[in-house]
Formats: C-alpha cells, structure tokens, sequence
C-alpha cells in the first residue's frame, strides 16, 4: 500500500513539474512498471532503466504493482505516468490478460508500449514484446543435465510454477526438448510428461514448497537421478531436501533464472547448472526503443530474444557453459 | 469462576441437551475421521505411505503452519481473526536471521529478537482491537501489509543465508524407532499439549471461550474482556516467532518471500480442525489435525502421482463441510 501511494504520489509530482516546465517538453518521458518494486530481478531491471535513460537523455518514472499478480496497481501506475505525459511505458506485466485492456486505452492515446520479460496474452496487444526465451532457458538447462548424466537412466522430479502458467511451461518443456525427450511445442501451455518424469509437484517458485514438493517426490522415487525446478529459490528448496537425503551428490539439479544467490549455489555445488536471464538487457533495449520513438516516430515491433546462457561450476562435453564468475559478473540481486 | 461462564458444560437437564451435545461431538470427531479415512486410503494406494519415515515427513511439513494454527485458534475462538499471522512470521524470520548474520549477534540473542518483534505485532494488533475497537479482520489486514514491507525493506528483499547452526537445530533429527524425527515437531507437539490442558483446565482458558460465545455476558460476570483479547493475540505474536524460528530452521535460510499464504493455510487448518470462525467453539487438538489433513493430501498424491492440484480442491471441499456441519449444529442448539 505505502509503495503504491509513493508511485501515485511521484506521478502527481511528475505531473506538476511537467506543467510548470513546457519549454522542456522535447525530454521523453519513459515510464517503467514492474511486477513488484522489491525483487531483485526488478530491482536490477529498473537500475538499467536508469542507467540508460541517463545516457539516452530521458526521463524514467517508475512504479509497480504491490505483489506478483496485483494488476489493479500496475493500471494506476500506467494511467498516472500517462497522465505525467509518458509517451512510452515499459512494462512486466502481473496478469498477462487482465492488463490488455488498459494497455489498449494508453495506446489509443499514442503511448507506445513495450512488455518486458513476460508477454501478454494475446502478444499483440503491446507494440512489442522483450524478454527472456524461456523454452530456449530450459533448453540449455536440458541438454546440460542429458549430457551430465551420461549412462544413468533419467528418473526425473519436476518442480514446476503453477498449472496454467505460460513462464512455467515453457520452461519445463524447454527442459524435456533438451533431454532429447518428447515434449509439447514451445507454444503449448501445458507441462508434458513422458515417462521418463517420475513425479511432478508445484513449486510455486517458492523455496519452502519447493522443499515439501521435492521431500514427498523423494517418498515416491527414492532413485531419482534428475531435479529440473522452475527457479533458484525452489532449487534452494529442492537442495536441502536432497541433502537431507544424502543424495545431493549423485542428483543432477538444474533450473533458470541467474540471480546471484542461485549462481553461488551453483558455485557451491547445490545447483548444478542454471539459466540466466538479463532484465538489464530488457530494460536497456526498452529504453532505447522508446527514445527513438519519442524522436522519429518509429515503433518497434514483434518479438526480441533478449538472451539467455548457461552457467555451470562443471563444464560437461558437447554443452557451451559459462563459468561462476562468468555468472556473477551479470547476476542479479545482492553480490 | 469458571463454572459460571457460558460455555463451560454445565449440568443441564440432560432431555432438551441430547441433541445439542451430539451435534457438536459429531462436529468434533469429524476431523478425526476424515484424517483417518484419508491415511486407510493412501495406505491401499502406496506401500511407502505407511511408513514411520513417510508420516514423519509429513509433521514436519506441516509444523510450522501447526503452530502457526495454535495463535490462530486462540484469536478465532474469541471470535477474532489474524490475517498478518504468515507476514509476522516472515518478518520475525528475517529479524533473526539477518541479526545473527550481518549483525553478528549471538544466535540465542537474535532468535529472542525475532520473537519478540512478532510478539510486539501481536500486542499491537491486540491494542488495536480492544483499546479503539477496530474490527480484528481490518487490523490484521492493515498490520500484514506493514509486516509485508517491514520484511522486504529490512531484509532488503534479499534471501539470508549461512545462519548460524543454533538458528537451525530445530531441524536436526533424532532416530525414533529407526524413523528420523526433527526436533522442531516435538515442539509443535509440546506446545499443543500445554496450550490445550491451558485452555480446558484453567480459568484463564475458559475466559477465553467465554469472551468468544458471550462478550457482553462474560463482562457482566466482571471478566476484564479487554485484557483476555490482549493477552490472546499478544500470546499468538508470540507463537508466530516460534513459527518463524521453526521455519528459519526448516528451509536453513531468512525467506522474505516466506508466510505468503500461511493466513489462509493456518484458518484453513483451524476450520477444518472443526473450530467456529464465530467463536466460542472448538478443540485446540482439531487444528493440529486439520493442517494434517492438508500435509496427509498433499504427500498422498504425490506418492500417487497425482497432481496436486487435487489436494487444493479436497482441501476446498472440506472446508465448506466443515463450516456448514458447524452452522447447522449451531442453528440446531438454538
């Protein structure tokens, strides 16, 4: 509550230098909106939203919902930046639906708006569209734990978000397509599961249920040799509970999404391999496209793969893997 | 004192009570039964359930919403609810992960810390409720949003790790009968024990029912009302820290993201435990059963192999028998 009055509040003062100041109306004016304004990831992505409107000459008002999935207060956000004379607005949306039709309002309006890091639904409904490739992240992470497992059977936990999630989806059959099992296209928004996957339990991306998932899974497959989860903090959860077990050291554990706690325990040995996301990328580009729309007129469009790399303690054959130190020099989080 | 107090079994003319006294036994047993059901099912589904390891595991998945649920019991009976109980627990996790870490203070110091900022919260939301009388549903609601941020601005929305062993002991285990048992469900057990023989066998504990059937009447019989609801949310901040410090030794780190749903988990366990969310009702023991019930799906279809999808909509059907099994007994006794 206290971070979306502040948002309102910094929008309203926005709004009044705005006015008081037309001479410098050239000055584009980028909003940019995350998810929540505490998590690391969105923390780093507004730190390079900063940066980069600094370079570009432009101004960054920022805002955020209060939690994963509180759409009401990314529409405040927008509608008050819109109003502050925002002639862009970045956004990571909470709701992938829900947001459209706000969306369509401020474009109508001639605001163009980019999505970050997860898409809408339909994807058209933004101008464009800059994020992570997460079929692409499971990939990498698949044919790491393929390779690495060599002759072993695969006997495979996953840990995934929640039913129905596109991010968590894509991600899990990334992972069945990089161990070279059948698995539904990149476009599916269902979790397949060949036989191969043993035992399946939802995460929430949260460590202490990803814990409870991976204990009870244990309790069903005592010889599992593969843990894919859908993020560092469900591995987290997931280490533990294999520790406990005493089969830390034989389970091969993967999972996305390149935060510097999760890199560290990459570097410790409790996660074995890990995607790495760069919101700094998303924010970057974002910022970039909308000072040139600001200027020219010209909107960006479709889909870009703002990247994804794989980062191992443990090089295995036939799979590119940066190193830990590779990994923390663009992690996300606290060093 | 206590005899004189509304709810306490009086020696009634047994005619008119037959009814009356074996509905809410039903409602009572009720959760019983349905966990006992529930585990002779999974027993004939998979061959591991039925282990000493396997419920072993499933206490400790559900001992620190148990104890969160014992806090959450004692506000619901006096007709309360405490909807900031998972948030305070995350802050109160965080207070002593991050005091004994950055801070350097000694692990014992830090736990004490961290239990008492949640019991500060509860005292507040108790002062709250009973000086300017604020329904407890808007207080709790307000003191979970300001927990909320109080974590993630302390912690700096950063997960704490390498905690002191101390800080984690409770999550050691010990072989009982070749089955490995943690430490911190002997503790949830201890503490329903004792909370349980409080509520039924002291005076303070009927006040407690009491102020949850019949405020005004309890006044009138010149029960300080207002001090019994003090004391039972400050006593539920209190148990959230313990919550905080079994959770801390559980996951082995300060989670800020922790506590999210435990609000709705511990009501969850409370009402399917058979207690009346009107208050006045209830047994402490059904709250340990009803976050049983909720751990017993959630580790049996898993064994099976079944999504768990299907626990939360067993979890939701349950509910709903609970409370309409406790509204119709209620309406039955009138």
């Amino acid at each position: 509550m206290l971070l979306r009055l502040s948002s309102c509040f910094s929008a309203v003062l926005v709004l009044g230098s705005a006015l008081a100041a037309p001479a410098r109306a050239q000055v584009p004016v980028i909003g940019l909106i995350t998810k929540t304004s505490t998590n690391p990831f969105f923390v780093k992505m507004r730190e390079g939203a900063e940066a980069a409107a600094k370079v570009a000459g432009a101004r960054l008002l920022t805002g955020s919902g209060r939690g994963d999935g509180d759409n009401a207060g990314q529409v405040t956000a927008m509608e008050n930046m819109v109003a502050a004379g925002a002639r862009v607005i970045l956004i990571t949306v909470s709701d992938a639906k829900a947001i459209v039709p706000s969306i369509r309002k401020a474009r109508a309006r001639g605001v163009l708006v980019i999505a970050l890091d997860s898409p809408t639904d339909p994807m058209d409904a933004t101008d464009a569209f800059l994020g992570t490739d997460n079929y692409q992240a499971g990939i990498l992470i698949g044919r790491y734990a393929r390779a690495a497992l060599g002759a072993r059977p695969a006997r495979i936990v996953t840990l995934d978000l929640l039913p129905g999630h596109p991010v968590g989806a894509q991600r899990h059959n990334g992972f069945l397509a990089g161990m070279g099992l059948v698995a539904p296209a990149a476009t599916a928004n269902t979790l397949g599961k060949p036989d191969e996957v043993v035992c399946m339990a939802d995460s929430y991306g949260d460590q202490a249920k990803g814990q409870t998932g991976m204990e009870n899974c244990l309790q069903r497959i005592p010889d599992v040799t593969v843990v894919y989860t859908v993020n560092e903090p469900s591995a987290a959860g997931a280490a533990r509970a294999l520790k406990v077990a005493g089969k830390d050291k034989t389970v091969i554990l993967v999972t996305v999404d390149g935060g510097c706690q999760g890199v560290r325990d990459v570097a410790a040995g409790a996660i074995a391999a890990t995607a790495q996301q760069y919101p700094v990328r998303m924010a970057e580009l974002g910022v970039q496209a909308g000072v040139t729309f600001v200027k020219t007129g010209k909107k960006p469009s479709g889909y870009t793969d703002t990247g994804v790399a794989l980062i191992a303690a443990r090089s295995v054959k036939g799979v590119e893997s940066r190193d830990v130190q590779a990994g923390l020099a663009s992690c996300f989080g606290n060093k | 004192m206590a005899t004189a107090v509304p709810s306490a079994p009086a020696p009634n003319p047994p005619a008119r009570l037959t009814l009356r006294e074996r509905l809410p036994s039903i409602g009572t047993l009720g959760p019983f039964v349905a966990l006992l059901l529930a585990c002779a099912f999974f027993a004939t589904r998979h061959e591991r359930f039925l282990t000493g390891e396997n419920f072993a595991l499933v206490l400790q998945q559900v001992m620190v919403v148990g104890v969160i649920a014992i806090g959450q019991t004692l506000v619901i009976l006096t007709a309360g609810i405490d909807l900031s109980c998972g948030m305070v627990m995350a802050l109160g996790g965080v207070v002593m992960a991050r005091l004994a870490t950055s801070m350097g203070i000694p692990a014992p110091a830090a736990i004490a810390a961290g239990i008492g900022v949640t019991t500060l919260f509860g005292a507040v939301n108790g002062l709250l409720v009973t000086r300017i009388r604020l329904p407890p549903f808007i207080v709790t609601l307000g003191t979970l949003n300001i927990a909320f941020a109080a974590t993630q601005l302390y912690s700096d929305a950063q997960t704490i790790t390498e905690v002191p062993p101390v800080m984690v002991a409770l999550g050691n285990t010990f072989p009982v009968a070749g089955t490995r048992v943690v430490y911190g469900v002997v503790l949830m057990l201890v503490l329903y024990l004792l909370a349980a023989v409080i509520l039924r066998q002291t005076a303070a504990g009927r006040h407690v029912y009491a102020v949850g059937n019949n405020p005004e009447a309890t006044r009138l019989l010149g029960i300080d009302t207002s001090r019994v609801l003090l004391a039972v949310y400050t006593l539920a901040g209190a148990l959230y820290g313990v919550a905080a410090l079994l959770s801390v030794a559980r996951t082995g780190v300060g989670d800020p993201n922790a506590g999210q749903t435990e609000n709705l988990d511990a009501i969850t366990a409370v009402v399917l435990g058979g207690t009346s969310l009107f208050g006045g009702r209830g047994l402490l023991l059904g709250s340990l059963v009803g976050a049983l019930i909720v751990g017993v799906f959630r580790n049996g279809l898993t064994l099976m192999g079944v999504s768990s999808v299907y626990q939360v909509l067993v979890t939701g059907v349950l509910v709903i028998l609970a409370v309409a099994t406790d509204q119709l007994s209620r309406r039955e006794g009138r």
